[in-house]
């Protein structure tokens, strides 16, 4: 990683307001607005400020990897991309610094929103708090590569749908605002199969201090396993040096 | 003899092509640039000037032939920081100030210059604190010179640098270029204005419809391509009475104008009026790139090359 490109990246980032308000703000704003009016309330097994705090992380550091990873894009079609393929800048320090950044916000969404849950309530030890985090930080690996390749596959004027849809598709059926279309049969069976549910759930299964079952970590890793070889194709197909 | 003369050349272009499509962008072009020149790259819009440059710079694979660049491929010519370019496209990204953005590229590069003296250098100094998003199209041109010269490479690579500026802002541009070569850089720029070329250029290389068809000496291309034409309305005139004018190579006529291309315009235009007493509609004008080339690279041959390659 180049560390002074790096924090200009940082930079860029932390100047973007829209990035800011829909990674930091949106979550933490719908979580005092949802939850607050039930705060006694249980989902799924779990008190619903647990769960909903586990739900808008989950919403907010997606939308920090995603949207991170997506901004490639935007950097390719204003021909910097270009300008840097003809700096000794490696291919990998650019990619590292999208990605590191993506992650950097993400915490910073965990943070702020385990501040609120914490505000409204939610106690947990502190290898719960550890387990989650680090559980959502692992979930977040496919997501930040699918974000990624959108970066290099979709155009500037389709990236807000692409990368909006994505993650509205991801969080809804995940089960991040609260409520999931199905509990039972072959949908929740397509719903665990999904990162996102698996990231909503590191909410629930850090109570204890316990990780994901098994079929959370196939889950993760399969997408992973999917994505990164497509992403690395995309991205080669991009950078190639002649 | 140059078999004691160790040090790589600047630039080796040898049997360079590449195609898009039916479109042949570059024909083999064989090019060698010692280190310390600065070469133009003059030819019209489709002449190739860009894809050429692209390849060096690697943006561009060729389909065939090589490039090298100190005995470097452009790869590590980029991955050393000995190579540097502005290229014609793409603006600046978002949300850095000049400074930042300029300080940014000088941290990827390993010998950069001073930020404040590529700042200076390109016109920028007044601008170092002005967000990327809030500059005019001048100022923005202005800023990638800065980000080309903060790289501070052995060999630097323009692509149309002047396109956009005004003639004030031309006139720093080849200044602050000056002081660039001044310092034992290699510079090579593409541009279609004949004169920024003759005034700015050791050595000037004319492409045409991707192939290289002059190389020289500004002085040597000016001659052959700055032909003038005399153009003019007289409908009883016989072509080969203009013809034989001191001054004229040739001579066309279109309705009832004709128009005499001049080796001489200053003689032909004396020839002529001393021969007709009225000459209306008098016009004087140095003959656009397109036409010269058009002269010079023989035309009809190559109409006919070029459709036996579409054929093939």
């Amino acid at each position: 990683m180049h560390p002074v490109y790096f924090r200009y990246e940082l930079l860029r980032s932390f100047r973007n307001w829209r990035f800011i308000v829909f990674s930091l703000a949106y979550p933490v704003v719908l979580y005092f607005v949802v939850t607050g009016p039930q705060r006694h309330a249980h989902f799924d097994g779990v008190a619903f400020p647990l769960y909903f705090m586990a739900g808008m992380a989950a919403v907010g550091t997606m939308i920090a990897v995603i949207s991170s990873g997506a901004r490639i894009a935007a950097d390719r079609s204003v021909g910097w991309t270009r300008q840097l393929r003809i700096t000794p800048l490696t291919p990998g320090d650019y990619l590292g610094a999208k990605v590191v950044c993506g992650f950097l916000m993400a915490l910073l969404a965990i943070a702020l929103v385990s501040l609120s849950g914490t505000a409204l309530g939610v106690r947990l030890s502190a290898g719960e708090w550890l387990t989650m985090i680090g559980l959502m930080v692992v979930g977040l690996v496919p997501i930040a590569v699918l974000g990624v390749l959108l970066g290099h596959v979709v155009t500037p004027d389709s990236l807000a749908p692409a990368v909006g849809g994505t993650i509205m598709l991801l969080a809804l059926l995940g089960g991040a605002y609260g409520f999931l279309v199905a509990t039972s049969g072959a949908v929740f069976d397509l719903i665990k199969a999904l990162p996102s549910y698996w990231l909503v759930q590191a909410g629930k299964t850090a109570l204890g201090g316990s990780g994901w079952p098994a079929e959370g970590w196939i889950v993760i890793a399969a997408w992973t396993a999917v994505l990164a070889p497509l992403a690395v194709l995309a991205y080669q197909r991009d950078t190639a040096r002649v | 003899m140059t078999t004691n003369d160790t040090s790589p050349a600047a630039v080796v272009l040898s049997q360079l092509s590449k195609s898009y499509g039916a479109v042949r962008a570059v024909r083999s072009i064989d090019l060698t640039i010692v280190p310390g020149e600065t070469v133009a790259l003059l030819g019209p819009n489709g002449a190739g000037k860009s894809t050429t440059i692209d390849m060096v710079l690697g943006l561009t694979r060729p389909d065939c032939g090589s490039v090298s660049l100190f005995g470097m491929s452009p790869a590590e010519a980029a991955a050393t920081g000995v190579v540097g370019g502005m290229l014609q496209t793409g603006s600046l990204v978002e949300h850095l100030s000049v400074r930042e953005l300029v300080t940014m590229v000088a941290s990827l590069y390993p010998r950069p210059l001073e930020v404040a003296e590529a700042l200076s250098l390109s016109g920028c100094s007044e601008l170092a604190n002005r967000r990327t998003k809030k500059l005019s199209g001048g100022q923005a041109q202005r800023v990638r010179f800065a980000i080309a010269l903060v790289a501070n490479p052995d060999l630097l690579l323009l692509d149309e640098p002047t396109a956009g500026l005004d003639v004030e802002a031309r006139r720093d541009f080849w200044a602050s270029m000056r002081a660039v070569a001044a310092r034992g850089k290699t510079v090579i720029f593409a541009t279609h204005y004949l004169e920024e070329a003759d005034a700015f250029a050791d050595r000037i290389v004319l492409l045409a419809r991707g192939s290289v068809v002059a190389d020289g000496a500004p002085g040597e291309i000016k001659a052959r391509v700055g032909a003038r034409t005399i153009r003019a309305t007289l409908p009883g005139a016989a072509l080969t009475t203009l013809r034989a004018l001191e001054g004229v190579i040739a001579a066309d006529r279109r309705g009832d104008a004709v128009i005499l291309t001049c080796s001489d315009a200053e003689a032909a235009l004396r020839a002529l009026l001393d021969r007709f007493p009225s000459v209306p509609d008098l016009e004087v004008r140095g003959a656009g790139l397109e036409e010269a080339f058009f002269a010079l690279t023989g035309d009809e041959t190559d109409a006919n090359d070029d459709e036996l390659q579409e054929v093939r």
